[in-house]
């Protein structure tokens, strides 16, 4: 993984100095909470519920052990002992207090981390495959452009201030495991029949209030230009997106309302003044990035280890947890595994100080010291050998990170919810207990087969529910909770946007609507079909027959 | 008189700034000094305004840089507004004065300037600064310094650190 070197290094500490100095001055009152409150924002800082929340940059996903056994010290010293993987592949610490931020940034700077734009109206941090470098399926590993991008975007200075946040998402696989058409931008690294390196540019697309899938506006994007392109991109949106309304102020609005064709001829003009000129990425820059990306000294392995396949053969729950949460590596012999976040019980995505530690423990041991943060809220080991699997899956069995469950249904993707955010309209955590209890039997689990649950508490949509096979929406209706449920939303390549099957629900009920919706499918499952290619067959209707049977509208609106 | 930052100096400010009245007509000219008027103005009163000579323009954030681009000659400085600090377009619109039309002369950061976003408007090109003036000059100068390393090349250094840090090495 990138490694600083003394001016990284040196940009990170002066970002620690200037946000003690601006935290120092807010508390003095030199700064008022209007200034100070943007300022902030651009360093992870939220005012929550309960406490400020700090949300921690992970870039595009990646740790090492050294930098998890930070995090939890840092849970254990500044928060009640926990953190909250998300989304967008960073942490938050909901219980931070104010005074020991800055000394948190300070702490997560000698293990070259930050929380530089993870909030704010700027350039977020890049997302990216949690598969990266190991997917048995990959066309070029993705990371070496998502750490060129992340230092283009840091503190870049015209862009600081943008209409509204402006996320950047990059796959460089086959499948598309970091959702790249519902990002501002979305870049797909690809290869042409010579061999050259270029990129694919998505504009526009995002969840949120208006949901919408980005456009191709550059279809092959030769790679030493992708820092003066992206500079003309922003800069069309930096001038042009709307400010007056900040519902209306994403890109996408923009794209929608330029047409997209519109929008690419303008950033196509604007990039022929810059194209060619300084921020050309150079070969030696490409190669000093893509040399801390390189492959680790795998072992030389025959395709299969003999002792873990009979450990399959003779143990139906480790071949159970082997069939869900182990994934194709490029490399014989290896396996990339997903440690769940989404034990029943436990809110999705969270993770106490010890689980961190041994978390960064099991890392050294299996897994070259490597540690990645999925979309999805799980934690991924990149480097494990076959033969390792079966003491890997006791030991994460025994901190609670063994749920066999990856791309189940009750692998449900969640954000924090009006429990603590002061976004949320309605709670989100609760939601998806009560739904993993309903489906707490393992067998039934497996026969359903993969299902994305997504649950937002608000239309910020941080837990994706658009791209959810079932997506769950917090509403808030006269002050009381209620939750509103589509089907048929889908990430990766084919993405699409879920339909709102109808009137919402309350928030006892949401699980025996979900178990309707399962029970309208497994009667019209043909073999072994998957859920949402039986939603995309029968369409929304007979899933809402079943679920609003015998109700009137204005009941089920009650 | 009040003060402003220009060319990392504190200095009296010798320029007088107008607006449009409220029911939008024009406010008068001084007779003499440094005199920076709306662009309306600018455009309305264009040749009255050459012969006078002494005069700066300022844009505020949703005029565009192309609109005095053909103009630049003539001005003794031109102002960009910010009207809330959060407000990013005069970012853009002085890297394209400085980067694509070449203007060399005063280019001053008017509005919601503290100091911390004084440095991120010093790359963006521009050289002076009229602090708000609620806020302490000094304080704010020291913003200039708040970060001495930069990834992406910007106007006021046009090399990305990718192609100094090779020199480094």
């Amino acid at each position: 993984m990138y490694v600083y070197d003394d001016f990284d290094q040196k940009i990170v500490d002066q970002r620690v100095a200037q946000f003690r100095d601006q935290t120092r001055r807010y508390l003095a009152g030199e700064l008022t909470e209007d200034e100070f409150r943007p300022l902030r924002l651009q360093n992870g800082l939220y005012i929550q519920r309960h406490a400020p929340m700090l949300r921690v940059a992970v870039p595009y996903g990646e740790l090492n052990s050294r930098q998890v056994r930070m995090l939890a010290e840092i849970a254990r010293k500044y928060d009640r002992g926990y953190g909250h993987f998300t989304t967008r592949q960073n942490i938050q610490y909901n219980w931070p207090a104010l005074e020991n931020v800055p000394q948190i940034l300070a702490d997560l700077a000698t293990v070259q981390m930050h929380a530089i734009q993870t909030s704010g109206n700027c350039i977020r941090n890049t997302t990216s495959d949690q598969f990266a470098g190991v997917a048995h399926d990959e066309i070029v590993d993705p990371r070496p452009w998502c750490e060129i991008i992340r230092q283009w975007s840091t503190f870049h200075p015209e862009f600081a201030h943008l209409p509204r946040k402006f996320k950047i998402a990059v796959n460089g696989a086959a499948e598309d495991r970091a959702a790249i058409l519902v990002h501002d931008i979305g870049i797909t690294v690809q290869k042409n029949d010579a061999g050259e390196i270029g990129f694919a540019v998505y504009v526009g697309g995002g969840l949120g209030r208006t949901p919408v899938i980005g456009a191709l506006i550059k279809p092959w994007l030769p790679k030493h230009d992708l820092l003066s392109y992206l500079d003309a991109v922003l800069r069309v949106y930096n001038r042009y997106g709307r400010r007056d309304n900040k519902y209306k102020a994403r890109i996408k609005i923009l794209v929608k309302a330029m047409t997209p064709e519109a929008f690419g001829a303008k950033v196509e003009q604007e990039w022929q003044h810059t194209r060619g000129g300084p921020m050309t990425l150079t070969d030696a820059e490409i190669n000093r990035v893509a040399k801390f990306f390189v492959d680790p000294a795998y072992e030389t392995l025959p395709g299969d280890d003999a002792a873990f396949l009979a450990a399959k053969a003779s143990n139906p729950a480790f071949a159970r947890w082997v069939q869900r949460n182990v994934f194709g590596h490029k490399k014989p012999g290896y396996a990339a595994v997903t440690l769940s976040l989404k034990k029943t019980g436990v809110p999705p995505g969270d993770a106490t100080d010890a689980q961190m530690d041994a978390v960064a423990d099991l890392a050294d041991q299996y897994s070259l010291g490597e540690v990645r943060v999925s979309h999805e809220q799980n934690l991924i080991m990149p480097y494990v050998k076959q033969s390792d699997l079966f003491a890997l899956w006791e030991k994460a069995k025994a901190i609670g990170f063994a749920t066999p469950n990856v791309g189940l249904l009750t692998d449900i993707v969640c954000c924090p919810g009006g429990d603590f955010c002061s976004l949320a309209n309605a709670k989100s955590i609760p939601i998806a207990e009560g739904i993993q209890r309903q489906f707490d039997d393992l067998d039934y689990l497996f026969d359903l087969g993969e299902l994305d649950i997504n649950i937002s508490g608000c239309m910020n949509s941080c837990g994706h529910h658009h791209v959810g096979h079932i997506g769950i929406l917090g509403v808030d209706k006269s002050g009381s909770e209620w939750y509103q449920i589509s089907l048929g939303g889908r990430q990766g390549a084919g993405a699409s946007l879920g339909k709102v099957i109808g009137p919402s629900f309350a928030q006892d009920d949401v699980p025996g609507v979900i178990d309707q919706i399962i029970k309208v499918f497994v009667e019209a499952r043909e073999g072994d079909e998957h859920f949402i290619d039986v939603v995309d067959r029968l369409g929304i209707d007979p899933f809402k027959q079943r679920v609003y049977a015998g109700k009137t509208r204005a009941e089920a609106a009650q | 008189m009040s003060q402003i930052i220009k060319d990392r100096a504190i200095v009296d400010d010798q320029t007088v700034q107008l607006r449009l009245n409220e029911d939008g007509s024009f406010a008068d000219v001084p007779a003499a000094g440094v005199v920076v008027v709306p662009l309306k103005q600018w455009q309305a009163q264009r040749d009255a305004l050459i012969a006078r000579g002494n005069v700066g323009v300022w844009l505020a954030s949703d005029e565009e840089a192309e609109d005095i681009a053909a103009d630049l000659a003539e001005f003794a400085l031109i102002a960009l507004d910010f009207p809330a600090f959060t407000d990013g377009r005069s970012y853009s619109n002085a890297r394209l004065l400085r980067d694509r039309y070449q203007y060399k002369g005063e280019l001053r950061a008017i509005g919601d300037v503290f100091k911390d976003v004084i440095l991120y408007m010093k790359r963006c090109g521009f050289n002076a600064f009229a602090v708000r003036a609620d806020k302490d000059i000094n304080e704010a100068f020291k913003g200039l310094d708040d970060f001495t390393e930069y990834y992406q090349g910007a106007t006021d250094q046009p090399l990305p650190l990718f192609r100094r840090r090779s020199a480094a090495h």
